[in-house]
């Protein structure tokens, strides 16, 4: 069972402030924390279970700067066998198509028979990639997997939909799949268990070795023609209860009190 | 005219909300610009069903199948391919959600159409298509012009329009030719499953207790279930604390978990992602307690407290223990 797992490195953003630049293109990043995308690390633990069951490869590929190779090194140390970088020179401001294609071209001479990623990014959150891929390879897919079994050559996925309810569907391999949180328990990764894979060697390429032309990939090749990011502003429709920490509490004791009917 | 496509939703027998909301947003958008609102109703003797969207519509295109009877990705992709090709909608509104995640990336990718996933706002404006989404969890919102083309397709977040069943309409039902299944590529729908028994029913409750990611560790849980204790609260979570299994599954608020509607619903450390408001929007009361005073859960709390719950806590707490 060999696994191809697309890894993605996004800044941590849960307890950031962030910052958007003047020309309202993008947020300030220098601050903050960069990690991999979460739902992605699941879809890494996933592909590393099913290869222990199962033998086979595991391979990682991202797209970003060289700064994304810790991503692909806390695979490894997560079991992942081989890696392989993209340089993202040419896909800056690439929409989800541009960046499925540099990926499509690194991964489609590979044998595998399951491709994972996450549902989403914590960023962009387009949700978009791993489904692209599906299509530019031609294979079935299934989003949002929350359990994967592997039965005489078919995967048996189950989706999660709304309000606690999940469908099985079934899948002929090679095939897709977006994995959800929550679908496993991810191993932790210690900085010995990173010194460990140190050694092994990171494939790269960039936009040109694989072929693809100025117009397929960055704001070229993207949908997008403009974009302009604001903040939300800030407690629309709350109000804030001001005052010391004991008035606050006091207040909020007594709508706690007044709405609930607690004594 | 020109057409808005929206992909009606349905599923055990019932149309799902989303189909209502989208087709609201059709409508206005068909007014303002001259453009007619055509829903699409893949199914499987269900005319019951699609019978339903007539009044939100100016006409309904029926295909119907057994491949359509449940969603399943693989017929939908070619029965949509061949509707949006014979009918060139310059707009097609797709949920999303659970479904339309699942169907929307790879319709817009096989038929070489631009793609917004996860729309709050879709607009025409001289000509040009601008959408709002947000990016980063909900903390930035992204104004998007999108390039021209003759076609698009947006995917539209729950809730953000209003759903209205009788929108002033009376829809003409169309049943069109299915498309060779020939090129289905290996997948198939084997079933629905339901959530299992829980240990308590959380949406019975009248107040709840409901924690986050802010609870940082499951050693901490304590903190929170004595509060709720003092109260008479159910304690609740979002996913974070559900994906870790630090509460179980059947305490999480939200799309995928449960809705709520509680007289007093009290977000501890709840960032507040759309799936997560959706989930406990309606509760009459909504205390929310995050140090990130950008944090969404702002938006829709009645009530805020910008600081650490863990030190709002235990002085909150005792406001309900001393006598």
């Amino acid at each position: 069972m060999n696994i191809v797992v697309c890894v993605k490195q996004v800044p941590e953003v849960a307890d950031a402030d962030l910052e958007i630049n003047k020309e309202g293109t993008r947020i300030e990043r220098e601050d903050l924390v960069m990690d991999i995308n979460e739902w992605d690390n699941y879809a890494v633990e996933e592909a590393v279970r099913i290869k222990e069951v199962y033998g086979g490869t595991v391979t990682v590929v991202t797209l970003g700067d060289e700064d994304s190779e810790d991503v692909l090194r806390r695979a490894l140390a997560m079991g992942a066998d081989e890696a392989i970088l993209i340089d993202e020179e040419g896909f800056e401001a690439s929409d989800a198509t541009g960046i499925a294609r540099g990926l499509f071209r690194a991964i489609h001479d590979l044998s595998f028979d399951l491709l994972l990623t996450g549902v989403q990014s914590a960023d962009d959150g387009w949700g978009q990639v791993g489904l692209i891929l599906a299509e530019f390879l031609n294979i079935p897919y299934a989003s949002m997997a929350v359990g994967v079994e592997i039965e005489g050559g078919r995967a048996i996925v189950l989706r999660e939909l709304e309000s606690n309810t999940q469908e099985k569907v079934e899948l002929s391999l090679p095939a897709v799949l977006t994995i959800q949180t929550g679908i496993n328990d991810p191993r932790y990764v210690s900085i010995m268990g990173i010194r460990k894979v140190r050694n092994i060697e990171i494939k790269e390429t960039r936009a040109q070795e694989l072929g693809l032309s100025e117009d397929e990939i960055g704001a070229k090749g993207s949908s997008v023609a403009s974009r302009n990011l604001s903040l939300p502003p800030i407690g629309e429709g709350a109000e804030i209860l001001t005052g010391s920490l004991g008035e606050i509490c006091e207040k909020a004791a007594q709508i706690i009190r007044d709405k609930g009917g607690v004594e | 005219m020109k057409e808005i496509l929206v992909l009606a939703e349905h599923r055990k027998g019932e149309i799902r909300e989303i189909s209502f909301e989208m087709l609201a947003l059709a409508n206005r958008l068909a007014e303002e610009n001259n453009l007619s609102a055509v829903a699409l109703f893949l199914g499987h003797e269900a005319s019951d069903l699609s019978e339903k969207l007539k009044g939100a519509c100016d006409r309904i295109v029926v295909m119907d199948d057994p491949e359509l009877a449940n969603y399943n990705a693989d017929p939908y992709l070619l029965a949509m391919e061949l509707v949006l090709k014979e009918r060139k909608p310059l707009l097609t509104f797709i949920g999303h959600t659970a479904t339309g995640m699942d169907l929307a990336p790879a319709l817009a990718a096989r038929l070489s159409l631009p793609l917004a996933t996860d729309c709050l706002e879709v607009n025409l404006v001289d000509g040009r298509i601008e959408v709002i989404r947000q990016i980063y969890g909900g903390k930035i919102n992204a104004h998007l012009t999108i390039k021209p083309f003759d076609q698009y397709v947006f995917s539209i977040r729950p809730g953000s329009a209003s759903a209205e069943a009788k929108q002033g309409k009376s829809g003409t039902a169309e049943t069109v030719p299915v498309p060779s299944w020939l090129d289905l590529k290996g997948r198939r729908f084997l079933e629905y499953l339901e959530a299992e028994l829980e240990d308590i029913d959380i949406s019975a409750a009248d107040i709840l207790v409901s924690i986050g990611r802010g609870i940082a560790k499951p050693e901490n849980i304590p903190v929170a279930q004595e509060f709720a204790d003092a109260i008479g609260a159910t304690l609740s979570c979002s996913r974070p604390v559900a994906d870790k299994e630090w509460l179980p599954k059947s305490r999480q608020v939200g799309t995928s978990g449960k809705t709520v509607n509680p007289k007093i619903y009290i977000a501890l450390g709840i960032s507040g992602a759309f799936q997560h408001q959706a989930g406990m929007k309606n509760a009459n009361t909504i205390i929310a307690v995050n140090k990130d005073p950008r944090a969404p859960i702002f938006n829709i709390a009645h009530y805020g407290i910008v600081d650490d719950m863990f030190k709002v806590l235990p002085l909150l707490k005792e406001k309900f223990t001393k006598k």
